[in-house]
């Protein structure tokens, strides 16, 4: 599973999706800030309008990938025995891989 | 795998004395993890808030509970730190701020915005 995302590949795409995360983050941060939703029809109307759908989509995929490869290195650093750390690895790439499930069937 | 490991590696954090841009760097770490942590709590209380007007309700309670405002803190802190070290990271790689001085200067700054941003949004929500 690491081969597939390891080097160059994972480097660019840490950055990538940096890139869109911290507009995304910056947009949202000032829409609540600035509409803060008060009910439920507030709040489910902006989320569900096609645009910040696909934008938290997006977003919440982008999540996955950056905190794989995040979390990855940081067992890479801190795990030196391989066969523990595969474990570990493999735990956090279910629960990131359930999480996208999870994510699919709030929006869909 | 295994061969690599004869070479040296110290990375004990409690006996390294990091420089400021190294405690920088370690904290945009520890922001990421527990941001990681953050993921599937972050999706129950989206899914909540989105089920119904009532889930809204207790979505709404969750968030503002009195008892969970230090770990929303902190994680307000970790997602601001976190993007303000990966805009500098994203800098150094472009080759901005790699100096001596503006290397030092930056991690001060992020390590310094980061709390002041989650105040200002304290200020500003309330």
């Amino acid at each position: 599973m690491s081969r597939q995302l390891s080097g160059l590949k994972a480097w660019v795409l840490q950055r990538i999706s940096a890139v869109y995360l911290g507009l995304f983050t910056l947009y949202v941060t000032f829409y609540l800030l600035i509409n803060t939703p008060t009910d439920y029809a507030q709040w489910s109307g902006w989320i569900n309008s096609l645009p910040v759908t696909l934008a938290f989509m997006l977003a919440i995929a982008l999540i996955l990938i950056h905190a794989w490869i995040g979390i990855r290195d940081v067992l890479i650093d801190y795990i030196p025995f391989t066969g523990i750390r595969l474990v570990v690895m493999t735990l956090v790439g279910l629960l990131l891989s359930g999480c996208g499930l999870w994510a699919l069937l709030i929006f869909v | 795998m295994m061969s690599q490991n004869k070479r040296p590696v110290f990375i004990n954090l409690f006996q390294i004395k990091l420089p400021v841009a190294g405690v920088m760097s370690i904290a945009h770490r520890v922001a990421g993890v527990l941001m990681f942590i953050a993921i599937p709590f972050s999706l129950y209380v989206l899914e909540l808030s989105l089920q119904s007007p009532q889930g809204f309700a207790r979505a709404t309670e969750i968030v503002q509970s009195n008892w969970l405002m230090p770990l929303y803190l902190l994680l307000l802190w970790s997602l601001f730190h976190h993007l303000l070290a990966g805009i500098r990271y994203l800098l150094l790689d472009i080759d901005v701020g790699v100096e001596k001085p503006l290397y030092r200067q930056t991690a001060i700054t992020v390590l310094v915005a980061a709390p002041l941003v989650v105040l200002l949004i304290l200020a500003v929500a309330s």
